[in-house]
């Protein structure tokens, strides 16, 4: 039955692939790309995930898992397997996938569907699903510990290292895109700011007055959010009130940096956990609505199979398709940083191990079909608008006429009229120039439901977008700059040792401080850059985030050698293998490519030769300097990233090939196997009913 | 009760179920559960577990991009 059930997928995925193939030179329709996408899932999640799980992991569900030895009825909780999925999930689901697949909608909607689908289902759901059954045997142990018991101090270091500064470049590059989406747009702003005052009150209600009502709560919270994106439009529309909320981008990014520090020091359940809350229940219900609308409208996807950028002159961002295309859709594909939450929270509600293959593989799977649906609505938008809010100033001009010319000169035909219309119909003064991915999605997700719910409300869905984004931006902000924060303070701790103390108060600030600077600073110069910053932040964040899983994997790798599974350990160095190259390639292009657009040395020289014959205009001539001083910085800081990677591939190596010599190598860290405790006996967490149980 | 109404019922309370687990709205219940079983003396109270429980999940990494 369930080979029959194999092969008709398998047939099926064919054939909507085939349909893809078939239609390179005419419109195709998104149902072909979401069919296609559902059925490599689905076969990928029936035979590849099982028999990874069967025999490279060997999950043994008669184990029992630290949820079960520890049981607290706290952090540790065998909890049931759909139950740890959702949590799981909601964790590793951020604006990753949103922002990744629309950038790289410019070299054409093939490249990125493709390693979005070939990436997940061979590389970043293994790796989400490998870590987590390590983790879990582990006592739950973080990546970095794992990597410091079973190669050695250097691997520790470098993951801790990695980690931070991940987290630094992400909180900077969303900081950019929320400030982006702002720029100018009083009922984007007044929207995401009402958010603020909308947690506090939140997390007053889930503190004091209805303690732990987490749904009332939340209910709550939803209701008024959405109150807050009509109240935007109303704003919006009053002489007095809209300038209080008109912003440049420079006092934007301010607010920003403020709130993230505030937000830091404070108590998590005044603003961090009533936040988190509400983008968990925006996130869940906008992704299952933005899923049921395509498939209802089914739209055609305008923007060709290939465009002209893969050569490497893209306006959004420098650089070919490869190595690009895979650094830029890094969330989505695969992501580092799941690494993290895999070794993390989830290990601790693991109730069996024959669970993992759902929760690690499974939230991976579902995690590339959101990158899949951002793909769908960048791609669904007329090329020439696409190109049009996504092109900074700097490639195309500030004027429009300039900019709509040179758009249609490259072969995608828009006209003024045609921006002022949709910038009108949208609620906004102008679309042009709105980098980041962030509004393009955004007119993306509202036309999709606009058309499928209602046309008249494009203005209301547009702002929803926005805020939508914006909330779970600014929570992982929020959650970033703190977890940022207590690495700090354990590394602090290590020269003062009243600085590691995470709730000393002098030390609390000092750290706040210090991570708010760091990310501050680079959101700083993004928001100077007259090509909006995202072009060269986000492609160093994603350097940074492959980096990560290719540390994950070679800890993954040096485990499965360690353990005799010599055999099978291509099932992580495969992906390993490929991530190097990508990650390697792109970061030699960034350091040393004579291309201004692309390397970011040659981009320093050229600005500097320019500046000196006095060739800048009088605004850009004044950042100069800074901008000078941040691509040479940036430089470094990628050159950096490749040293760490390539530390850890050959840490790895040397542990691995000790091994296979009959050398001593670190001893493995695995819990020795105790049996779990009888089915009969436990009672999960969120048991749904006595069928739903296993 | 006819069986479709029965069935309807069953759907949505293991709906609700599901919806209060994955939240973390019935987490004082499933810890007062775990208390009785495994613990003597008095549990904490509603607030003071709630707000334990949002700093424990807060100090390490439970969001990402």
């Amino acid at each position: 039955m369930n080979k029959i059930a194999g092969v008709l997928l398998a047939a099926g995925g064919a054939i909507a692939l085939g349909g893809i193939a078939l239609h390179r030179h005419e419109p195709i329709n998104a149902l072909w790309i979401v069919t296609a996408a559902v059925c490599i899932y689905l076969l990928g999640y029936r035979f590849y995930a099982a028999w990874v799980a069967a025999r490279v992991l060997s999950v043994d569900g008669s184990r029992a898992t630290p949820a079960q030895r520890y049981d607290n009825g706290r952090d540790f909780v065998p909890t049931h397997r759909w139950i740890a999925f959702g949590h799981h999930f909601a964790a590793i689901a951020g604006p990753g996938p949103l922002v990744g697949p629309t950038l790289a909608a410019q070299f054409g909607y093939l490249p990125g569907t493709l390693w979005i689908l070939v990436g997940a289902v061979l590389g970043g759901c293994v790796q989400d699903m490998t870590i987590l059954l390590l983790s879990t045997r582990r006592d739950g142990r973080s990546l970095g510990q794992i990597a410091r018991d079973e190669l050695g101090p250097i691997g520790g270091f470098a993951a801790l290292i990695g980690t931070l500064l991940i987290m630094i470049l992400l909180i900077a590059v969303l900081g950019l895109v929320v400030v982006n989406a702002m720029k100018h747009s009083p009922w984007s702003t007044a929207t995401v700011f009402a958010t603020v005052p909308v947690a506090i009150l939140v997390g007053v209600h889930l503190k004091r007055l209805r303690p732990g009502r987490i749904l009332e709560g939340s209910a709550l919270g939803v209701a008024l959010v959405l109150l807050a994106v009509l109240a935007g439009g109303w704003i919006d529309a009053h002489p007095l009130l809209r300038g209080w909320f008109d912003w440049p981008s420079l006092p934007l990014a301010g607010f920003v940096i403020g709130y993230g520090w505030i937000a830091a020091v404070l108590p998590v359940w005044l603003l961090l956990a009533p936040r988190d809350y509400l983008s968990t229940f925006l996130k869940l219900g906008t992704v299952a609505l933005l899923a049921i609308a395509i498939v209802i409208l089914h739209p055609q996807i305008r923007m060709p199979a290939l465009t002209a950028f893969i050569d490497g002159h893209g306006p959004l961002f420098g650089g070919k398709i490869f190595p690009f295309v895979f650094i830029t859709i890094a969330c989505g594909a695969v992501s580092g940083f799941h690494a993290l939450v895999a070794s993390g929270t989830t290990p601790k509600l693991i109730a069996s191990e024959s669970d993992v293959r759902l929760i690690g593989y499974g939230s991976m799977l579902l995690e590339s079909f959101v990158a899949i649906m951002a793909i769908i609505a960048a791609t669904l938008l007329d090329p020439g608008v696409y190109f049009a809010i996504n092109t900074g100033a700097g490639v195309v001009g500030s004027a429009p006429a300039a900019a709509v010319h040179t758009i249609s000169s490259w072969g995608f035909p828009v006209s003024v009229q045609q921006m002022q219309t949709l910038a009108h119909e949208m609620g906004e003064t102008t679309l042009f120039a709105r980098t980041g991915g962030a509004p393009s999605l955004a007119v993306g997700m509202a036309s999709i439901f606009g058309s499928t719910f209602g046309r008249g409300l494009l203005s209301l869905w547009y702002h929803f977008a926005i805020m939508f984004e914006a909330v779970f931006i600014l929570s992982t902000l929020d959650a970033g700059t703190r977890v940022g924060r207590f690495m700090l303070q354990d590394l602090l701790g290590h020269v003062y040792a009243p600085l590691g103390r995470t709730s000393w108060y002098p030390s609390v600030l000092l750290s706040s401080t210090l991570i708010v600077a760091g990310w501050g600073y680079f959101l700083y110069v993004g928001v100077i850059d007259p090509n909006g910053g995202v072009n060269i932040l986000w492609p160093l964040f994603g350097i940074a985030n492959q980096m990560l899983a290719a540390i994950a994997l070679s800890v993954a790798t040096a485990i499965l050698v360690k353990s005799g599974r010599l055999r099978h350990a291509w099932v992580t160095l495969l992906p390993l293998a490929w991530l190097a190259t990508v990650t390697t390639v792109a970061a030699w292009q960034k350091v040393a490519s004579a291309d201004p657009r692309i390397g970011l040395l040659a981009a320093a020289r050229e600005l500097a030769t320019r500046l000196a014959e006095g060739a800048l205009p009088a605004p850009v001539a004044a950042v100069a300097p800074q901008l000078i001083f941040n691509q040479r910085l940036d430089a470094w800081l990628t050159g950096f990233f490749t040293a760490v990677l390539w530390l850890v591939i050959l840490d790895m190596g040397r542990v691995c090939v000790r091994k296979l010599r009959g050398l001593p190598v670190p001893a493995s860290s695995e819990a020795p196997y105790q049996p779990a405790p009888r089915l009969g006996a436990l009672a999960l967490a969120g048991e749904l009913s006595r069928e739903g149980g296993r | 009760m006819s069986p479709l109404r029965r069935a309807i019922g069953r759907t949505v309370r293991a709906a609700v179920g599901w919806l209060r687990a994955a939240s973390g709205d019935d987490a004082y219940e499933r810890y007062l559960t775990h208390h009785a079983r495994a613990h003597e003396g008095p549990p904490l109270s509603r607030r003071a577990f709630y707000e334990e429980r949002e700093k424990a999940k807060w100090s390490g990494v439970s969001r990402c991009c």
